[in-house]
């Protein structure tokens, strides 16, 4: 006769089993190298001999502090996080908003918003570049057309003008994402809010402001950490459309550099670290400020 | 007045999000010196762009090796995810939501930060410039995604149904197959082809895992199109690449866009 408790041991113990194939495989494709990179970091390795890596302690996050390349990757990292996850939130809010009207052919509408979701990032990088041409760019006759610019621009070339270029693709890639998040949280408003707002004759930006924004304050919170952790590591599409210019160089594309162009395993390592770092450190501050139901409390 | 400011506000919207891809596939079409000239009309289409891809490159190939990549990693991740999902929506356990949160903590890595000890990983199994070591580095993502969504959604069905089940004497691993895989359906679908998007789009590892052209995935082959003189690119061969493979993605999203969406909102935690 099985008691209540051995069959709750029986049941802990299957759930291991059912869990344990996942976490081999996460430990061996993601813990492992994660401890190998860390490990690097603190040595001189060389791509073409990891295996005759000395100990070297501290000695390349000492040399990447003195390195003015590295402090310009962080700084570009930063700015196109702020600026681009800015826009998209204001964009997608404008998007979203409009989307959450009723009107004929929404569906449709919905579905082309999509688009620059569904398209490959190296994808829509060549076909900025294109777009963005000095020469034979579409961007550029247009603007000269309208009297708006005296004379070609390049793009990306200009290292003034690269950044720009960049945070623009972005914004026009991810704001569908956000979108389509806000969207999701303005059909959970119950109707009555707004019901009760209209027969106290507040004005629609009153509503905006004062109804509609602090109640799905939430969701538009979890999507601005989503997309910020994104484009902090971001690589592809400043690695297509500018290459490794140091005018746009993100802390990914100077760590790739340093680790297969340069073959210095070593610095290229302790630079991905410190991103690693940075990372880890603003996920557990906002899972611990969010307070994130991870047990499912709420549900059961 | 207000009706037509709307529409042109949604006018915009729809040209601002569709005109580059048009563009592209205006472009992908145009041959010669009328590449580059930048007025769209007149024209006429000339498909010698798209015969050129798939001549000067094993471009065929390329799109085969994204779609058998892309494939067995949503297998893989799926068959994984099902039975994790399992223990952890449905088995209450100590240290279950310290496990949730590290399977979600991976899918915030930066890919950077794996990338030297997973290019020493890959050669140690000697995987290096083959397919085997895609699908291996791909599941650090697709897999923790998949995790969470299968248990978020697999926390919502009634608890009845496997009571029911267990009761009547069915070993977990049936309540699993039995029960649940039939419920769901829906969620395999959304997840599986958000994990096939991912992995289809990849680009940092599959540009550093692999080497010759014949083992290549599609984005990467797009990046590295190079023209005959290394000065100029070849945009028309590019734009055509392009659109080739991205016409199915659209496709896949004008079909499944309220899944997607489903799917979206689903992995992006809920607060």
């Amino acid at each position: 006769m099985a008691t209540p408790s051995t069959l709750r041991r029986r049941r802990l113990g299957e759930a291991w089993l059912f869990l344990s194939p996942m976490l081999a495989v996460l430990a061996l494709v993601a813990g492992w190298p994660l401890l190998r990179t860390l490990w690097f970091g603190l040595t001189d390795a060389r791509l073409d001999d990891l295996g005759g890596a000395r100990f070297v302690g501290l000695a390349n996050f000492v040399l990447l502090a003195g390195d003015p390349v590295w402090w310009r990757a962080v700084w570009n990292t930063l700015w196109f996080t702020v600026v681009s996850v800015g826009a998209e939130t204001v964009l997608g809010l404008a998007v979203a908003l409009l989307l959450h009207a009723p009107f004929r052919g929404r569906g449709l509408v919905r579905a082309a918003v999509l688009i620059p979701w569904a398209i490959p990032t190296i994808v829509s990088a060549k076909m900025w570049a294109w777009m963005l041409n000095d020469q034979f760019g579409v961007v550029n006759e247009g603007l000269l057309g309208l009297g708006l610019i005296a004379e070609p621009l390049a793009w990306t070339a200009d290292p003034d003008l690269a950044m720009w270029a960049v945070i623009v693709v972005d914004v026009w890639k991810t704001t569908p994402f956000m979108a389509l998040l806000i969207l999701a949280a303005l059909q959970m408003v119950p109707g009555e809010c707004y019901e009760a707002a209209r027969i106290d004759g507040v004005g629609p930006l009153t509503v905006l402001w004062r109804v509609t924004l602090p109640l799905i304050r939430p969701a538009v919170v979890v999507a601005v950490v989503f997309r910020g952790l994104d484009s902090l590591r971001v690589f592809d599409l400043i690695y297509v459309l500018t290459s490794n210019a140091e005018a746009t160089m993100s802390m990914s594309v100077y760590a790739r550099q340093q680790l297969i162009d340069f073959q210095e395993v070593g610095v290229g390592s302790a630079a991905s670290m410190l991103l690693f770092l940075i990372i880890a450190v603003l996920t557990v501050v906002t899972v611990t400020a969010g307070r994130l139901d991870l047990e499912g409390r709420s549900g059961r | 007045m207000r009706r037509a400011l709307f529409w042109l506000l949604v006018a915009a919207l729809v040209a601002w999000s569709v005109f580059p891809f048009v563009y592209a596939a205006l472009t992908s079409l145009k041959t010669g010196s009328a590449l580059f000239d930048p007025r769209l009309f007149p024209f006429t289409p000339a498909w010698d762009n798209y015969l050129a891809v798939f001549r000067e490159q094993p471009f065929g190939r390329n799109i085969l090796n994204s779609a058998l990549v892309a494939a067995a990693t949503v297998a893989l991740s799926l068959g994984l995810a099902v039975w994790a999902a399992y223990a952890l929506a449905r088995v209450r356990f100590r240290g279950r939501g310290l496990l949730l949160l590290t399977v979600l903590g991976v899918s915030m890595f930066p890919p950077v930060a794996v990338l030297s000890g997973l290019f020493e990983l890959v050669r140690a199994l000697g995987l290096y410039n083959g397919l085997g070591a895609l699908v291996l580095s791909y599941l650090i993502f697709t897999l923790p995604f998949t995790v969470w969504v299968l248990t978020t959604f697999m926390r919502e069905l009634p608890v009845e149904l496997e009571e029911a089940a267990l009761v009547d004497g069915a070993s977990p691993a049936q309540v699993v197959v039995r029960v649940f895989l039939p419920l769901m359906g829906p969620a395999l679908v959304a997840t599986g082809l958000l994990a096939f998007i991912a992995a289809w789009n990849e680009f940092l590892f599959a540009l550093t895992f692999t080497l010759s052209n014949h083992v290549r995935t599609v984005p990467v082959a797009i990046a590295l199109i190079t023209g005959a003189s290394g000065y100029e690119l070849p945009w028309g061969n590019i734009m055509a690449a392009s659109v080739t493979v991205t016409l199915p993605l659209v496709a896949l999203v004008l079909v499944f866009q309220r899944r997607i969406v489903a799917g979206l909102a689903a992995g992006a935690v809920k607060g």
